[in-house]
C-alpha cells in the first residue's frame, strides 16, 4: 500500500499543494494574490514534474483501482498545463476581485481530473469525476454577485447532478450485471454473452460521460455556462476538463467495454455526428464570442469522438493528438477574448464588436485569425492535422460515411470561423473602441507561442507527437 | 537560327507585356520591333537558300513534350520550303506592321500591351508553321486565335470591339472543334500525331473505311473534312466567315497582319502541309474546291456594296482566300501558296494604306465621306494604287504584271487545266475577278478621286471643332456619336469642312513603300519557283508531297483565251467602277433603286448573321437561359448550395430556439437523448 503511494506522486502533490494554497489564502487574506497564485502554480508544476518522473512506469495501484501509465500521463500533463495557464491569466481578469478559492479550486479540479484520466475502476472514475465537477460548479458561479455567473453555476450544478445520476445508474447496472467495478473485470464480462442490462449500463455510463465532454444531446448546459461563467473559468472549462473527460471516456470504452465494440460504437457515432453537426450549425447564429466558442468546443468534441468511434489504436492516437491541438487552440482563442476590453475596461464578448479589429489590434487579430483557421481545419495550419488523423482512422475502420459527414460538417463549421476573420479584416471598424492592452506580457507570450506553434511549427512536432501518442494509446490495447 | 526566329518574338512579348511598367513604353516598342526585324532578317536567308536550291529541309528538336502511352511527341521546329515561305511572309509583314504601329498607335495609352500582343501573335504563328506534329500545330493555331481575340478586343472599352472579339473566338471554336476531332481521329487511325509519319502513311489508308454511328464512312474523307472545318474557321471560309468582317473593329495594323496576311492563311497552309492526306480523298478535295469557289464568289459580291473601307478589304481577303482554297482543291498547291505569298504583300499593303487613309481622315472609315484625297496624301494614294493594281491582277499575259496577276492567273489556269469541277471553279473565279476589279477600283475612286465629301462626317467635324486636332484619345471615337455639332463649319463650301488631311508619319510610310515593292515584284520574281513545273518541283522539294508538276505543266499550256480572260474581266470591272463612280456618279443610286432586293441581299452579307442569329445564337441563348434558370438556379442551387445554406440557417434558428435558457428544457433534451439512445441500443441488440 505504501509502495503504491510512491506511484501517485502527482495526486499527492496536488492534494497537499491545494491544501497549502487554501491555507495561504485563509491566513494571508485574499489580497495576497501573488503568494497563493504562486503556490498553486508551483503545485501544478511539481505535479507535472512528478508525471514526467513517472515516465515509463506502467502499473496499477491500490488494488487495481488506479493505473499509472503513459496514457494517463499524457492526459495529466495536458490537464496540468491547461490549469496552469488558467491560473496564470486570472488575476488580470479579476483585477482585484481575485480570491484564493480560484486557484485552490482549480488545483482540486486538476486533482480530480488526474484521477479521471487514470481511473480503471468505476468507483475511482466516479470519485475523480465528482471531485472535478464540484470544483467546477463553484468555479462557474465564482463571481457570486454577478447574476449570469450565479445562474451559470446553478444550471451547471442541476444538470450535472442529473448527469451524475445517469452515470451512477449506469455504474450500478454494470456492477449488477458483471459483479465487479474493475475495468478489466467488466471487459472480461463484456467478452462473453451480452445482455440487455449491460447494454443499458453502457448507454447510461456513456450518457453521463457525454455530459462531461458536452456531446450532443447532453450539451445543453455548455453555451449557457460558457457564456455566464467568468472568462478565465470558461477558458478552464473549455480546456482541461475536456481532456480529462475525453481521456476517461476513451479508457472506459476501450478498456472496459472494448470487447463489446458493437454495442457502444453506434452510440459514439451518434454522439459524434450530432455534436459535429449541431456544433457547426448552432454556432452560426451566435452573437456572443463565448457562446460561439462553446459551440466550437461541441463541434471539436464531435471530431474527437469520430476518432474514438473507430475503436482502434490509430483512432485513440488521433484523439490524443486532437486533444493537444484543441487545448492549445482553445486556450489561445480564449486568451484573445480575454484581451478584448473596451475603453471602460469592460470585457467585450459581442462578436459584431470585433469588426475591424485588424485595424485596432493587428497582432491580436492575426493571432485570432490563426486560431480560427486552425479550428476550421484549414491547412497549412496545424488544426488540419488532427482532423486528418481522426478521419484517416475512421476510414481505416470502415466508417467512411462518418468521415464524409465529418468533412461536410467541417465545411459548415468553416463558415463561422471564417466569418469572424472576415469581420476582423474586411468589415468597417465597429463603434466599440478597443484600446491597446499593454502590460499583458504573459498573455501575449502565451498567445504568440500558441499561434506560432499552430501556424507551421507544429508540423515539425509531428514525428515526436506520433511517437508519444502512439505509445500512450498503445497502453489501452 | 530557327530557334531565334521563333523565340525572339516570344521573349520580346513576355518582356514587353509583363515588364511594361518597368521598362516603359518606348523600350517595349523598340524591343518588340527590334526582335521582329531580327527574326525577319534571319528568315530571308533561309527562304532565299530554298529559292537558290541550296536549302536543306531540317527538323530541330527543342525539347521532349509528351510521352503518354502511344502518344509521344516533341517540340520540334520543322524548316522546309513550305515553312520558309511562311516564315518570310510572317516575319516580314509582322516587322513592317510593328514599325507601322509606331505611327498609327502613337496616341494610344496602352502601346506596350499592343506591341506585346503583336509579338505574341507572331510567335504563335511561327509555332504553327514550324510544327512537325499536329498537336504543336494546334498549339500555334490556338495561340494565334488567342492573340487575334486579344487584338480585336484591344480597345476593350468599345462594346462593339468586345463583341467582335467574342464572335471571332466563338466562331473559331466551331472550326477548332473540327480540327481537334480531326487530330483525335488522325491519332486513332495512324497512331501518331507526327506530320511526316502521317503523310507517309496516308496513301496506304486511301479507301479504308470506318464505322461511325452505324454508317460505313471513308476514313480519309472523314479526317480531311474534319481538318478542313478547322481550316474553314481560321480562314473565314463560307459558313464560318462571319467573324472576319467584324474583326475589323481591331486596330488597322492588326487587320493587316492577322486578318489579311498571316493568320487567316493558316487554313490554306494547313491544307497544303497535309496535302498528301487530302490527295487520298476525292470527296474532300471536291469540298475544298467547292467551299473555296463559293467563298470567293460570295465575299466578292458582298464587297461591292460595303461602305466601310476596312470591310471592303476584309471581304476582299475572304474572297482571295477562296481562290487559294480552290487552287488547293484542284491540286494546284503551288499556286495556292503563291497566291498566299503575293496576297500577303498586297493585302497587307491595302490594309496599311487604308489605315493611313483612316489616320489622315481622323478615324472616319466610311468611304461615302472620303473623296479627292489623292492630292492630300499622295504617298498613301500611290501605295494604295500599287496594291489595287496587284489585287486586280494587272499584267500582260506572257510578259509581266503585278504580283496578283501572276498568282491569280496561275490559280485560274490551273483550275481550268484540272478539268471537271475545276472548270466550274475557273468560271466562278473569273466572275469573282470581275467583281474584285470592280470593288477594288470602286474603293480607289471613292477614296481618292472626285470631290471631297468630308463635311458630313462626324469624325471630321469633330476634328475641325477640336482645337487640338489629333490630340485626343485615339479610340474614343465610339463615344463620339454623342457630339453632334450642328453648326456646319463648311464656309469654304468645297466639301472639306475646312479640314486638311495630313500625310502619315514616316514610320507608316516606310512599310507602305516596302510593301509596294513586294506588291509589284513578288509575283514576277518568284513565279518560276512557285508554279513552274520543273523549277517548282525543285523548289518545293517534297515539302508538299503532292506538288503536281504535271498539272502545272498543263496549266501553262491552256488556250490563249483562258490566259487573257482574267485581264479582260479586270478591264471590264475597272470600266464599270470608273463609269459608276467617276463618270456618272448618280448611276450607283439608280442601280440600287432598280435592284433594291439584290442590293439589300448583298449589302446585308447574304443575311448570314441574321440566319445564324436565328439558327444558333437565339437557341443557344435559350438553352443557356434554360440551364441557368431551371438547371442551375432551379435545381442545382436550390437543392445544392442554396438548399444546404437554407438548411443550415434553419438548423441554426432551431438550435438557438432550443437553447431556451430553461433548465427543465435542457434536462428534457438530455433525457430524450438518453431514452432515444437506450431504445436504439436495445433495438439494435435484440
Amino acid at each position: 500500500m505504501t509502495a503504491d503511494l510512491a506511484l501517485i506522486w502527482p495526486e499527492l502533490i496536488l492534494t497537499i499543494g491545494g491544501l497549502i494554497t487554501l491555507m495561504l489564502g485563509t491566513f494571508l487574506g485574499d489580497r495576497q494574490v501573488g503568494i497563493y497564485q504562486l503556490s498553486a502554480l508551483l503545485t501544478l508544476a511539481a505535479a507535472a514534474a512528478a508525471v514526467v518522473a513517472l515516465f515509463g512506469v506502467e502499473t496499477t495501484v491500490f488494488s487495481g483501482t488506479l493505473s499509472v501509465d503513459g496514457f494517463g500521463g499524457f492526459a495529466k500533463l495536458l490537464i496540468y498545463a491547461a490549469s496552469f495557464v488558467c491560473i496564470l491569466i486570472a488575476p488580470r481578469f479579476f483585477s482585484g476581485g481575485m480570491r484564493a478559492e480560484y486557484p485552490t479550486l482549480i488545483v482540486f479540479a486538476a486533482l480530480g481530473m488526474g484521477i479521471m484520466a487514470s481511473a480503471r475502476d468505476l468507483m475511482t472514475l466516479y470519485v475523480g469525476l465528482e471531485l472535478n465537477s464540484l470544483a467546477a460548479y463553484v468555479l462557474a458561479s465564482f463571481m457570486r454577485t454577478d447574476e449570469r455567473s450565479s445562474e451559470a453555476g446553478l444550471k451547471y450544478f442541476v444538470l450535472g447532478a442529473l448527469a451524475s445520476g445517469m452515470l451512477l445508474y449506469g455504474i450500478s447496472l454494470l456492477y449488477g450485471f458483471t459483479g465487479t467495478t474493475d475495468f478489466a473485470g467488466i471487459a472480461a464480462a463484456m467478452g462473453g454473452q451480452l445482455n440487455i442490462g449491460l447494454i443499458f449500463g453502457i448507454v447510461f455510463v456513456l450518457a453521463g460521460l457525454g455530459f462531461k465532454v458536452s456531446a450532443v444531446p447532453f450539451h445543453m448546459w455548455t453555451p449557457d455556462v460558457y457564456e455566464g461563467a467568468p472568462t478565465p473559468v470558461t477558458t478552464f472549462f473549455a480546456s482541461a476538463p475536456k481532456v480529462a473527460a475525453m481521456a476517461l471516456m476513451t479508457r472506459v470504452v476501450i478498456d472496459a467495454m472494448g470487447p463489446a465494440l458493437g454495442a457502444w460504437q453506434q452510440i459514439i457515432i451518434f454522439l459524434a455526428l450530432a455534436s459535429i453537426i449541431l456544433g457547426a450549425v448552432g454556432a452560426i447564429g451566435q452573437k456572443n464570442i463565448k457562446r460561439l466558442l462553446a459551440y466550437s468546443s461541441i463541434n471539436n468534441v464531435g471530431f474527437m469522438l469520430i476518432g474514438l468511434a473507430a475503436g482502434t489504436q490509430q483512432g485513440v492516437e488521433g484523439v490524443l493528438t486532437y486533444l493537444l491541438v484543441y487545448v492549445v487552440t482553445t486556450l489561445g482563442a480564449f486568451l484573445v477574448v480575454l484581451q478584448l476590453r473596451d475603453a471602460d475596461g469592460n470585457q467585450i464578448e459581442s462578436i459584431p464588436a470585433l469588426a475591424g479589429l485588424s485595424q485596432r489590434r493587428p497582432g491580436l487579430a492575426a493571432a485570432m485569425a490563426v486560431f480560427m483557421f486552425s479550428l476550421a481545419g484549414i491547412p497549412p495550419l496545424f488544426g488540419f492535422w488532427p482532423k486528418y488523423l481522426v478521419f484517416e482512422a475512421a476510414v481505416n475502420a470502415n466508417l467512411v460515411p462518418l468521415a464524409v459527414a465529418g468533412i461536410v460538417a467541417s465545411v459548415i463549421g468553416a463558415f463561422y470561423y471564417i466569418a469572424i476573420i472576415k469581420m476582423m479584416y474586411f468589415d468597417d471598424k465597429s463603434d466599440t473602441e478597443i484600446p491597446a492592452g499593454g502590460g499583458a506580457i504573459v498573455e501575449d507570450a502565451v498567445i504568440t507561442a500558441s499561434a506560432l506553434w499552430l501556424s507551421v511549427i507544429g508540423y515539425l512536432f509531428i514525428p515526436v507527437l506520433a511517437v508519444v501518442s502512439a505509445s500512450a494509446a498503445a497502453v489501452l490495447f | 537560327m530557327i530557334q531565334a526566329i521563333v523565340f525572339l518574338p516570344l521573349l520580346a512579348a513576355l518582356i514587353a507585356g509583363l515588364g511594361q511598367r518597368i521598362i516603359g513604353t518606348t523600350a517595349s516598342k523598340i524591343l518588340t520591333t527590334g526582335a521582329l526585324f531580327t527574326s525577319c532578317a534571319l528568315s530571308w536567308p533561309i527562304f532565299l537558300s530554298f529559292v537558290m536550291g541550296t536549302g536543306e529541309a531540317e527538323v530541330v528538336t527543342v525539347l521532349h513534350w509528351v510521352s503518354s502511352g502511344a502518344l509521344q511527341f516533341n517540340w520540334e521546329l520543322r524548316v522546309d520550303t513550305l515553312t520558309a515561305v511562311m516564315l518570310v511572309v510572317i516575319t516580314t509583314v509582322s516587322a513592317l506592321v510593328h514599325l507601322y504601329s509606331w505611327g498609327y498607335m502613337e496616341e494610344d495609352p496602352d502601346q506596350p500591351r499592343f506591341f506585346a500582343y503583336l509579338s505574341l501573335f507572331t510567335f504563335a504563328m511561327l509555332m504553327l508553321v514550324t510544327a512537325n506534329n499536329l498537336v504543336q500545330m494546334f498549339f500555334g493555331w490556338e495561340g494565334v486565335g488567342l492573340a487575334s481575340y486579344l487584338l480585336i478586343g484591344f480597345w476593350y472599352k468599345k462594346p462593339s470591339a468586345n463583341a467582335a472579339a467574342i464572335k471571332a473566338f466563338v466562331v473559331n471554336r466551331v472550326g477548332d472543334l473540327g480540327f481537334m476531332l480531326g487530330i483525335f481521329g488522325t491519332f486513332l487511325v495512324f497512331g501518331t500525331v507526327s506530320i511526316p509519319e502521317i503523310l507517309a502513311a496516308a496513301p496506304g489508308m486511301a479507301g479504308s473505311t470506318i464505322t461511325f454511328m452505324g454508317m460505313r464512312l471513308d476514313t480519309m474523307t472523314i479526317l480531311c473534312l474534319l481538318l478542313f472545318i478547322g481550316a474553314m474557321g481560321k480562314s473565314a471560309q463560307l459558313g464560318l466567315h462571319t467573324w472576319l468582317p467584324d474583326a475589323m473593329e481591331g486596330p488597322t495594323p492588326v487587320s493587316a497582319l492577322i486578318h489579311a496576311a498571316t493568320m487567316v492563311t493558316a487554313g490554306v497552309f494547313m491544307v497544303c502541309r497535309l496535302s498528301p492526306m487530302f490527295e487520298t480523298s476525292e470527296v474532300a478535295l471536291g469540298v475544298v474546291t467547292f467551299v473555296g469557289a463559293a467563298t470567293c464568289l460570295f465575299a466578292a459580291t458582298v464587297g461591292t456594296t460595303q461602305w466601310d473601307i476596312k470591310r471592303v478589304i476584309a471581304y476582299s481577303t475572304c474572297s482571295q482566300l477562296g481562290y487559294m482554297f480552290f487552287a488547293a482543291g484542284v491540286g494546284a498547291y503551288g499556286a495556292a501558296m503563291f497566291h498566299l505569298f503575293t496576297h500577303a504583300f498586297f493585302k497587307a499593303l491595302l490594309f496599311l494604306g487604308a489605315g493611313s487613309v483612316i489616320h489622315a481622315m481622323h478615324h472616319e472609315q466610311d468611304m461615302r465621306y472620303y473623296g479627292g484625297l489623292r492630292k492630300h496624301i499622295p504617298i498613301t494614294f500611290w501605295a494604295m494604287m500599287m496594291g489595287t493594281l496587284a489585287i486586280t491582277g494587272v499584267g500582260i499575259a506572257g510578259v509581266a504584271g503585278f504580283a496578283g496577276f501572276h498568282s491569280k492567273d496561275g490559280i485560274l489556269e490551273a483550275a481550268f487545266a484540272a478539268g471537271g469541277g475545276g472548270v466550274i471553279a475557273f468560271w466562278v473565279g473569273i466572275f469573282a475577278a470581275l467583281l474584285t476589279s470592280f470593288y477594288s477600283w470602286r474603293l480607289v475612286f471613292l477614296t481618292f478621286y472626285g470631290k471631297p465629301r468630308w463635311e458630313q462626317s462626324e469624325h471630321i467635324q469633330h476634328a475641325v471643332h477640336d482645337d487640338h486636332g489629333h490630340g485626343h484619345d485615339d479610340h474614343a471615337h465610339a463615344a463620339q456619336g454623342d457630339h453632334h455639332h450642328d453648326a456646319h463649319h463648311s464656309a469654304s463650301g468645297d466639301g472639306t469642312a475646312g479640314y486638311h488631311p495630313h500625310e502619315s508619319p514616316v514610320s507608316m510610310i516606310i512599310p507602305l513603300v516596302l510593301l509596294s515593292i513586294g506588291a509589284v515584284f513578288a509575283g514576277y520574281a518568284f513565279k518560276y519557283q512557285f508554279i513552274y513545273p520543273e523549277q517548282g518541283l525543285a523548289f518545293w522539294n517534297g515539302s508538299m508531297l503532292a506538288y503536281d508538276a504535271e498539272l502545272m505543266h498543263h496549266s501553262h499550256q491552256v488556250d490563249t483565251w483562258v490566259k487573257w480572260t482574267p485581264f479582260t474581266v479586270m478591264a471590264i470591272g475597272l470600266f464599270l467602277a470608273w463609269n459608276s463612280y467617276i463618270r456618272n456618279t448618280t448611276l450607283p443610286a439608280r442601280f440600287v433603286a432598280q435592284f433594291k432586293l439584290l442590293h439589300q441581299f448583298l449589302y446585308n452579307k447574304w443575311y448570314f448573321d441574321e440566319l445564324y442569329n436565328v439558327l444558333f445564337v437565339k437557341p443557344a441563348f435559350w438553352i443557356g437561359r434554360f440551364f441557368w434558370k431551371k438547371g442551375d438556379e432551379g435545381t442545382i442551387d436550390r437543392f445544392g448550395p442554396d438548399g444546404a445554406a437554407a438548411l443550415v440557417a434553419g438548423g441554426t434558428r432551431l438550435a438557438v430556439r432550443l437553447q431556451s435558457g430553461y433548465v427543465y428544457g435542457y434536462a428534457f433534451v438530455m433525457l430524450l437523448g438518453l431514452v432515444g439512445l437506450a431504445s436504439w441500443a436495445m433495438v439494435n441488440f435484440l
